[in-house]
């Protein structure tokens, strides 16, 4: 049973190892995966924690439904204090790890302290074993792996490991793997290498029985054919994420230069056809993968066409990549995109950030505040590739006065560089935007400015905002499963009704993290996809659990108090440039130079854009500095916190 | 007409939902070590291979059981083991040239795929078509049609090739 799958307490400085149960109350709260760890990490870390001292605890989970008869399963979920924003640090991933942690029997494992030495933790049905790790320390991400296989003999492992950037301390490092897949932002792999581990290795062939397997079965057809048959899917599933990537910089709301502009010109090599090109031309007609379970595939493979990397063996380039190694640094060559998507891969770095670093280091560089001394001699102009994929090198590697100021994340690098430079930093909390623009768009402006973990597209993008649908389309989404009568609007660059929007996304991702389902698999790029009312019958059949749609919808919206709780006790304050719900002042100062006639000259209201964060506050009956009121933690049962359930 | 499973493993995303399917359908349970057909691959080229039983016509398996636990269904041409019969020996395991018997250690039984009974859930799930449920006679049919596929667009290629140059 799903439900009977276990959390494990491992202490790396004494080596104690405590298993125990999730009692039925605890899931029927939490239900797992991401909720469940927010409550996990308040309940185990203490105030102000450092984030790379043992008192930090790394939470890794599967979600409720991982592996089981469901679709799209296979997230595997992280948290920590994040030593990038020392808020909320939080990262997903796909791939084959989340289910072959269920299939040896876990769901949560809480690790703390630090080890002497390099270790891996070895989790095999049921049994966790401490190991060293000093023979695979120094190794890529994917060496890591194939390292631990052969040493255990059992090439059917799976492994969440760090690669050098983890182990280099880089505040943006992730978790990753196989090929691609990444838990990257807010640098958990950063966590890992501060706790000196390297890895956390799986293998399990424990039963995880389905409540109703007739029923799971089919209804699990039923869901595939629902999600197979979404058309944005389809795209996804032939081009992969380079296609909105494509579709986004086409109308202008990608980034480009850090921010200066909000489409990238002459950009041919690195359009999706393109790139989908290249994926064939050395992979094949069929050359797309994708996670546990998955049925749409997004994910291209590849072999670097040229260069000195030609022939490597890959995967993606996702919009991430693109926007990183492409668009940003204003870099429109396809094997540039190709290279620095494998080097990031490969030394375990978050391409997001890495990229966005790099760029902010460019426009630093061509505004004089940084300097040839700074950089060694390197000629860090917007459009240099070579020196683009050199600073991913001296980054990972903290080689240099400038690679190693940039491996500490935005606002230490801000003050330590000085000068004005923070004012060039496109971040929120810490955390660089995703390469896309949203000052056309006051709906995602809103979602990146109050995403819990930082600027981020994942937590609450009504990205299908920009779709025009009719209102009628928009409020039977957006009514359910609880009430609302208020103002929607189809206009994406309305303020009315987009607070909403907003809060309603949040709690519908939330869910989606809790049962461990990929963000493609809900309303997310498409309107038609699975949501709050289809959850209970999958959850129902695979786990037994009943549980309606206005209960999921409770449990996602305690599990977003609880990270924000864990955010307010680490000092977030409503309008503070560093750990605040606001934007960089270029969305409000600086309207867009470039696109289509409904995003030119663009930019983002601060009046309006005030009044939408006071009704997204309401909206969470949260007070006017976005603190949820006692009336609010005891409705949803959390004003004794932290309680100490689990 | 007999049926069988024609793979195209270049199809084949790697997902393994043909694994999980194949033990929620069997079993009742998910769980890969269970599964009759499973993927084996090959990660740091990207290629996968799934691998199931070829309901072989001379089949090893039968041939070697000691107390002739194995047979031929007589509708679908399927081998199915007689567990009131089989010893748990494993010869079939030993014996099977594609690793396609399978013993699990959990119930300590031998198991091999029975093509679920003539609606194979590894195909009705599998959406990029990695494996088809055919008559027997058409695979090669099917073979010599993506081939000559193959040989035609080459020709297109090269023809281009020469014209352009
Ligand atoms: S859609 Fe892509 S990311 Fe999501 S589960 Fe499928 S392959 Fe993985
Ligand atoms: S379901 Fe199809 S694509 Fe997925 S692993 Fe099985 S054969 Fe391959
Ligand atoms: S189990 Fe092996 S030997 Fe027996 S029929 Fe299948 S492929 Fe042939």
């Amino acid at each position: 049973m799903a439900l009977n799958r276990k959390i494990a307490y491992i202490d790396l400085s004494t080596g104690d190892i405590e298993i125990k149960p999730i009692p039925l109350e605890v899931r029927k709260k939490f239900l797992g995966g991401r909720g469940l760890d927010a409550y996990l990490l308040l309940n185990h870390t203490e105030k102000g924690c450092d984030p790379l001292g043992p008192g930090n605890a790394l939470i890794i989970s599967a979600g409720i439904l991982t592996a089981t008869c469901a679709s799209a399963t296979a997230r595997a979920h992280f948290m920590a204090k994040s030593p990038l924003t020392n808020l909320l640090g939080s990262a997903n991933m796909g791939g084959f790890f989340a289910p072959e942690l269920a299939w040896a029997g876990f769901h949560h494992l809480v690790i703390k302290g630090k080890a002497e030495k390099p270790v891996y933790i070895w989790i095999h049905n049921g049994e966790i074993e401490i190991r060293d790790a000093g023979q695979i320390w120094g190794k890529t991400t994917t060496d890591t792996q194939w390292a631990i296989r052969d040493e255990l003999g059992d090439e059917d492992i799976k492994s969440a490991v760090i690669g050098p950037a983890g182990e280099n301390l880089v505040t943006f490092a992730n978790i990753m793997t196989g090929i691609k897949n990444s838990a990257g932002r807010t640098g958990m792999g950063c966590v890992m290498g501060s706790k000196n581990l390297k890895a956390v290795a799986v293998r399990g062939t424990m039963d995880i029985e389905i409540a109703h397997p007739v029923e799971a079965l089919e209804y699990n057809k039923q869901f595939i054919d629902q999600i197979t048959s979404a058309k944005v899917n389809q795209t996804q599933g032939t081009l992969g994420t380079p296609f909105i990537w494509g579709a986004t910089n086409s109308w202008g709301g990608v980034r480009t230069r850090n921010f200066q502009y909000n489409q990238c010109e002459d950009a041919d090599d690195i359009e999706p056809e393109r790139i989908d090109e290249v994926c064939e031309e050395t992979m094949g007609p069929y050359h797309m993968t994708g996670c546990f379970a998955c049925q749409v595939h997004c994910r291209a493979q590849y072999k670097v066409p040229s260069g000195p990397l030609a022939g490597k063996y890959d995967e993606g380039p996702e919009y991430t990549s693109l926007g990183a190694f492409g668009g940003e640094p204003d870099c429109k060559n396809a094997e540039t995109v190709f290279a620095g998507n494998h080097l990031v891969d490969q030394y375990g770095v978050d391409n997001l950030e890495i990229g966005s670093m790099i760029s902010w280091a460019m426009e630093l560089y061509e505004l004089g505040i940084l300097t040839n001394k700074d950089t060694d001699g390197l000629d860090l102009k917007f459009g240099n590739d070579e020196a683009l994929l050199e600073m991913v090198e001296r980054i990972c590697f903290r080689k240099g006065w400038l690679g190693d100021t940039l491996a500490d994340g935005g606002l230490p690098a801000a003050e330590k560089i000085g000068k004005n430079s923070f004012d060039y930093l496109i971040q929120v909390k810490g955390m660089n935007n995703l390469h896309s623009d949203e000052r056309g768009t006051p709906a995602l402006a809103l979602n990146i400015a109050t995403a819990s973990r930082g600027s981020d597209h994942l937590r609450s993008r009504p990205a299908i905002d920009l779709y025009h649908l009719p209102e009628k389309v928009l409020r039977k989404i957006y009514s359910n499963p609880i009430p609302y009568d208020g103002p929607l609007s189809s206009e994406h660059t309305d303020y009315e009704g987009k607070a909403w929007e907003v809060y309603w996304q949040e709690n519908c991702y939330m869910a989606v993290d809790c049962l461990g389902i990929c963000k493609y698999h809900t309303v997310f790029l498409g309107a038609t996809l699975p949501n709050f009312e289809d959850w209970p019958k999958v959850l129902y059949y695979n786990t037994g659990l009943e549980m309606s749609p206005e209960e999921i919808w409770d449990i996602a919206e305690r599990c977003n108090n609880l990270e924000r709780l864990f955010n307010l006790r680490e000092g977030l304050k409503r309008d503070d440039l560093k750990k605040g719900d606001t934007l960089n002042h270029r969305y409000f100062d600086e309207p867009c130079r470039r696109g289509a006639p409904d995003i030119i000259g663009m930019s983002i209201d601060r009046k309006k854009f005030n009044k939408m964060l006071d009704e997204f506050y309401e909206h969470h009956n949260w007070d006017k500095n976005g603190v949820p009121t006692p009336k609010t933690l005891k409705r949803l049962g959390l004003d004794q916190e932290p309680s100490h359930l689990v | 007409m007999e049926k069988v499973l024609m793979i195209n493993y270049q199809k084949c995303t790697g997902c393994r939902l043909c694994e999980l399917v194949c033990s929620v359908m069997h079993d009742g349970v998910s769980n890969p070590a269970r599964s009759r057909i499973k993927v084996m691959k090959w990660e740091a080229e990207g290629l996968y291979v799934p691998m199931s039983c070829q309901q072989c016509e001379d089949a090893p398996c039968m041939n070697v059981c000691p107390v002739k636990a194995i047979s031929r269904d007589e509708d679908l041409g399927f081998l199915t083991v007689d567990y009131d019969i089989c010893i748990g020996c494993r010869s079939c395991v030993a014996v099977c040239p594609f690793g396609a018997m399978n013993y699990n250690i959990i119930d300590k039984k031998v198991f091999k795929c029975d093509l679920c009974g003539g609606d194979p859930q590894c195909v009705r799930f599998c959406e990029v078509k990695a494996i088809e449920y055919v008559d027997a006679d058409r695979v090669s049919n099917y073979k010599k049609k993506d081939a000559a596929e193959r040989l035609s667009a080459a020709q297109k290629e090269g023809a281009a090739l020469q014209a352009a140059m």
